[in-house]
């Protein structure tokens, strides 16, 4: 596919989003601007407080934008938007949570968990049809369909995070938010659940949003990746080639702590840190530049510079 | 280099007793520990790991009962000891464990310098005159900066990953010859989680201590473990080496979970992923307990239950796959691949 064809689905314009506490204010995400284009998996890194998360909610309208705006299918869906296009945007744009053990209902049976979204929004006809499609939703993730009837404490980690799957494929959306969706599963079970995202992808053109802070799982599955640091995005890249060449050091900082299956490599491995004070941008603002097509790096003029000579 | 057995575990048996059935998460494990070494204990959760070690300090849950085998650690054996006094000579002296979550292993109410401090004096480490001093000098030994001015801190004013050098910092109070990690980064984010392993490496190459990591990710395993070993329910299915056990696993659920992992996978492609759930520990296990998740599962494993083979010295796997009679298989694609260094992250990152 090339670069041209590519339709944004959601496009993010320098959102903004700050939290108030007491007389201090959190800047959790500090104008932060990407586009994720239709089918493809777009990764969201970074460590726990970088913001990675608050970016999912405000794009699911969890959370209020200060700043910017964020466009999904052409219609901005941010701020005060009208009654039908917000409804529209709960259908269309699901969310995967990152704890199965937390995330659902422990009082509610497994079919009311899944279809609560269609019920909240009618759109279903009957209650044969609303049988069927939680039927059809179970058995897409790999489940039996009897299951319906059990509780979530009855199911495994792996199955609960299936269940959390088929709640938001039921909405038949066009994009999911998935927030760290495997890292609280097991090894064994990791697999499964990625096997699925990217089964979805493929027959349905689903377009994600994976929010990860485990790098090794992100080139797995991304097309392309951002990394995140203190509500900045600091680079921007196709999946391989961030691996390939990383420029920002807190991207270089994060690719060396990847833990490296490989007794050989992983004992020999340096670990660099990263210090944020290395920047000095009290003279000259920073932008956040393509320094080559499709790669993103946030710097000054002396820094891209200095990352334009590592290509 | 002779290898001198610390700790030694012969034919361990646990049974717990929930609601009146009983459950058996460790079924006849012998293990030796060698002095010095790191051992990593790998496994999916529910495979025992936690349980295993946790039998080494006396801490299992008051419904979990030693029912067989012995724990021999400085001539005594441990699964003998009824009284917590004999156990508080062992456990944070001798053997001592950091564990998973350092949010839940603090005391929020105590200042952290205190909470070492107590357990310095409880064991007599030092004179309670100099209990403070030894308290701030372990804190900076565990890289905490401007240790003098934190000692009268309370946990919440610390972040998650100097918490857990904290918790480090206790256990390494008395300076024991066995510490037991037990996945102690996984709460951690990345970057914090390599410098608490370069911790515990460094505190493991000045105190001489011996290391046992309990883990389920194998990244983290080859980066610490002098050896490996995979657990699955309740029992060992292969010890080695580091190097024998990622470069040339012959135990079917070794293969699976060096499989599963997305950094040996092949992008857009399936990743390979084990079916089905762990056995039901409730019930008596008959054969091989990975038999029914196992495709190469071969009909002697539903009946018997395999013994060791030995591959060297140092490895050897609980598989029938490794009798002299079983059908020759070749272990997956992928397994090849990490020897041979030939899958997809094969230039390790950029460094």
């Amino acid at each position: 596919m090339s670069r041209i064809e590519r339709e944004p689905i959601l496009k993010v314009e320098d959102i903004s989003v700050y939290f108030k506490n007491g007389k201090k204010t959190v800047h959790a995400v500090n104008h932060v601007s990407f586009d994720i284009f239709k089918g493809e998996t777009f990764s969201l890194v970074g460590e726990s407080g970088s913001g990675k998360t608050t970016i999912g909610r405000a794009i699911v309208r969890l959370n209020q934008i200060q700043t910017g705006r964020i466009i999904f299918q052409n219609e901005v869906i941010s701020g005060k938007i009208s009654r039908t296009l917000h409804s529209k945007v709960v259908r269309k744009v699901q969310m995967i949570f990152q704890d199965p053990m937390a995330s659902l209902n422990e009082r509610a049976k497994v079919n009311y968990i899944i279809s609560e979204g269609l019920i909240n929004s009618r759109e279903y006809k009957n209650q044969q049809e609303l049988d069927d499609r939680v039927h059809h939703a179970l058995l897409d993730v790999g489940l039996l369909p009897e299951f319906a009837s059990r509780f979530p404490h009855e199911f495994s980690g792996g199955q609960r995070q299936r269940i959390g799957i088929a709640r938001a494929l039921i909405m038949k959306p066009d994009f999911i938010v998935a927030d760290e969706p495997i890292s609280a599963l097991d090894v064994s079970i990791r697999a499964q659940v990625l096997n699925l995202l990217n089964k979805f992808k493929r027959e349905r053109g689903l377009s994600y949003l994976f929010i990860a802070h485990d790098l090794s799982v992100v080139r797995f599955i991304s097309d392309r990746i951002a990394v995140i640091y203190a509500g900045k995005i600091v680079e921007l890249a196709d999946a391989e080639r961030l691996f390939q060449k990383p420029l920002h050091p807190y991207t270089k900082n994060l690719l060396s702590a990847a833990p490296v299956p490989d007794p050989r490599l992983a004992k020999s491995k340096v670990v660099t840190i990263y210090d944020p004070t290395q920047h000095d941008y009290s003279k000259e603002k920073p932008t956040f530049s393509e320094i080559e097509p499709g790669h993103f790096v946030y710097g000054n003029v002396a820094e891209l510079e200095k990352y334009s000579k590592e290509l | 280099m002779a290898k001198e057995t610390i700790l030694s575990v012969k034919d361990l048996e646990i049974e717990f007793n929930l609601r009146g059935k009983t459950l058996q998460p460790i079924r006849k494990i012998s293990l030796d520990l060698y002095k010095g070494e790191t051992l990593a204990i790998a496994g999916e959760s529910g495979s025992g790991k936690s349980v295993f070690t946790k039998s080494f300090i006396g801490m299992l849950d008051s419904n979990g009962t030693i029912k067989g085998g012995e724990i021999i650690f400085e001539g005594k054996d441990l699964t003998k000891f009824k009284k917590e006094k004999e156990w508080l000579q062992i456990r944070g002296k001798k053997i001592a464990m950091v564990f998973q979550d350092p949010m839940t292993s603090l005391n929020p109410l105590k200042r952290i310098g205190e909470q070492i401090r107590e357990v310095i004096i409880e064991h007599k480490v030092v004179p309670k005159e100099q209990a403070k001093q030894r308290v701030i000098q372990l804190l900076s030994e565990v890289g905490i900066p401007d240790a003098e001015s934190r000692y009268s801190d309370f946990p919440h004013q610390f972040s998650g990953g100097m918490r857990q050098r904290v918790v480090i910092a206790i256990a390494v109070a008395c300076q024991p010859d066995i510490l037991i990690c037990d996945e102690p980064t996984t709460a951690l984010d990345v970057t914090i989680q390599s410098q608490i392993i370069e911790l515990v490496k460094k505190i493991q190459k000045e105190l001489k201590i011996t290391v046992i990591y309990i883990t389920h990710d194998l990244g983290v395993v080859a980066e610490v473990a002098d050896r490996v070993a995979i657990m699955y329910a309740g029992q060992i299915v292969e010890i080695g080496t580091a190097e024998e056990v990622f470069f040339d696993p012959r135990h079917p659920y070794t293969w699976a979970l060096l499989s599963s992992l997305p950094q040996f996978g092949e992008k857009g492609g399936e990743l390979f992923a084990i079916e089905g759930v762990p056995p039901n520990l409730f019930k008596k296990i008959v054969g091989d307990a990975f038999a029914p998740r196992n495709r190469y599962a071969l009909e002697v494993d539903f009946l018997a239950e395999p013994p060791y083979f030995p591959v060297s010295e140092t490895h050897k796997a609980k598989t029938w796959l490794l009798d002299p009679r079983a059908p020759k298989i070749s272990p997956p694609d992928v397994i090849r691949r990490i020897k041979e260094r030939d899958y997809w992250q094969s230039d390790g990152g950029a460094v």
